[in-house]
């Protein structure tokens, strides 16, 4: 390494004393910049692990929770109905966000072009809250609490974030790749489905991932759309608990053994959304 | 004889541009017809007109004719991916469908149309990809990602995935642009042997290539078509002068 710069005129012993302090003081700003921006996640992180991690044992995955005030128990009932609303919102927001995503990659020229992408803009900016004031209107009044009813919320949420990363991805496949398609004589909806789709797959899954990780956390659209529940309950039209609900219940209460297990609740809850990024990012690498 | 192709007085826009007027183009079946001229005249311009790509670009306009024996594309009532079966195309870059394995590539425009007899499938394939030169190099990894074949072999591929589907005119978009010159000679010796089945217009901004290989050269300039002919006689004794300039290399 030294022979071979040696040869060549040394650009670098130039530098001037007050040229290398401030690049060391910019050096410095931008590592303090960056250690802002990790340092909450990193205290949220240290904090759960040293006030829950005690109450995460078996019982922790496999109890529901045990009567106010008392010791033990779990939060099957919030892990269960977490995983059943997700999936059961993603059946309805990931084919809704996809088709949409495909609407406003694949046919710009549609004359409802306009209108679609002015819709997904204004659903991406509705409060979490909001959200489940719809489902609250259109099914909770009908029907009651349900878990279908938290579904739907969470459901709307994800739309949005699926239709803008589906359209993203589809918008990075080169369009000579269409072309082709269509020049062997394929109509544009097969060239869609059968050509373009399959090579954007990736960053689809990534963009469904993202959403799920996203809604995982929301408390807010279940209040009053899932309302929570002690007992384990897979009945889509009873109500149904989620972590966020245990979480915000058990935050809230007056009792230490339910705040540690809201907190406990809580370092899960991150830790599912911190590997569901983590396999997201593995999906958009694939790309 | 009828030609395959007419143009008559086409004309082509993007938006309030006109980036091609008023051509007339007769194209006889068994050619290869080449279309020359420096970067902006319009060739490629006219050459997506052929197939109708245009109706994918918002604000391009196509008017007048375009002939496909006898009948008019751009008619209504003419379903553009009807009429794309008839006439193929070879694009500037390999484009490979990305997630497709090699046979796959070749007989997709068959296969996603509904053909599933995996003998009939096998047959065009391995018709197509001899008649793209293709065959002897491929044959042992039909079942592996088209991404994996050298540019050339990628070139060739889609080549053998246009001929899948038995055109009767191919279109090729300065097909080894982007190729080395080993696999520009493979290509340019293709087209040969390619019109036997085929009916070939090339645009290409490589005049020795056009000379090499075509029947028939057209000359255009900023959106006209200058001159057309049998290539010999274009490039020995123009009658255009700035067909002349351009050909003896004073400008483009």
């Amino acid at each position: 390494m030294s022979t071979a710069t040696s040869a060549r005129p040394q650009v670098r012993t130039g530098l001037s004393a007050a040229r290398r302090a401030q690049n060391m003081m910019m050096g410095g700003l931008i590592l303090l910049a960056t250690l802002l921006v990790v340092a909450p996640l990193i205290l949220i992180f240290v904090y759960l692990i040293r006030e829950g991690i005690d109450a995460v044992n078996l019982d922790f995955f496999t109890k529901i929770p045990a009567p106010e005030g008392e010791t033990g128990g779990g939060l099957l009932n919030a892990i269960l109905g977490s995983l059943y609303m997700l999936a059961m919102s993603s059946v309805f927001g990931v084919l809704v966000g996809i088709a949409g995503g495909i609407f406003l990659a694949e046919y710009p020229r549609h004359p409802l072009m306009p209108s679609i992408r002015l819709v997904s803009d204004v659903l991406a900016g509705i409060p979490a809250i909001v959200m489940g004031l719809v489902a609250y209107g259109l099914i909770v009044l009908n029907f009651g609490f349900s878990g279908f009813a938290g579904a739907v919320a969470l459901g709307f949420l994800m739309i949005p974030i699926v239709v803008r990363t589906t359209e993203e991805v589809l918008k990075l496949v080169p369009q000579a790749v269409r072309e082709a398609g269509l020049s062997l004589g394929l109509p544009q909806w097969l060239v869609t489905l059968r050509i373009v789709l399959p090579a954007a797959a990736g960053g689809i899954i990534t963009g469904v991932m993202l959403a799920l990780a996203r809604v995982a956390g929301e408390a807010a659209p279940l209040l009053f759309t899932a309302f929570g529940n002690p007992n384990v309950n897979l009945d889509p039209s009873k109500p149904m608990s989620a972590l966020p609900l245990e979480i915000y219940r058990g935050a809230t209460s007056a009792y230490d053994e339910n705040q540690r297990m809201a907190k406990a609740g809580a370092l899960l809850l991150i830790v599912l959304i911190f590997v569901t990024s983590l396999l997201a990012r593995r999906f958009s690498r694939k790309v | 004889m009828n030609p395959l192709l007419q143009a008559k007085d086409v004309n082509i826009f993007y938006g309030d541009k006109q980036a091609v007027q008023n051509v007339d183009l007769d194209v006889h079946t068994g050619t290869v017809n080449a279309l020359i001229g420096p970067s902006g005249c319009g060739k490629t311009t006219f050459l997506r007109a052929i197939n109708r790509m245009h109706d994918l670009t918002p604000g391009a306009r196509v008017t007048g004719q375009i002939l496909l024996d006898g009948e008019d594309i751009y008619a209504p009532g003419v379903d553009p991916v009807a009429m794309r079966r008839r006439v193929g195309m070879v694009f500037q870059k390999p484009n490979p469908f990305p997630t497709m394995s090699v046979f796959d590539n070749v007989v997709a425009g068959l296969k996603l149309a509904g053909m599933r007899n995996r003998d009939q499938l096998m047959a065009v394939a391995e018709r197509s990809l001899r008649g793209a030169a293709l065959w002897e190099e491929v044959k042992e990894r039909l079942n592996t990602p088209a991404t994996g074949l050298s540019g050339g072999q990628q070139q060739r591929l889609c080549i053998a995935r246009a001929l899948a589907v038995d055109p009767e005119i191919l279109l090729m978009d300065e097909p080894t642009s982007a190729l080395d010159p080993s696999s520009t000679a493979k290509i340019e010796e293709l087209m040969t042997e390619l019109k036997k089945v085929t009916t070939i217009i090339i645009v290409t901004h490589n005049m020795h290539q056009a000379a090499r290989v075509s029947d028939t050269t057209s000359f255009f300039l900023v959106g006209d078509l200058v001159e057309h002919g049998p290539t010999d006689r274009l490039f020995q004794s123009p009658r255009d002068e700035r067909t002349e300039a351009y050909v003896t290399g004073r400008f483009g």
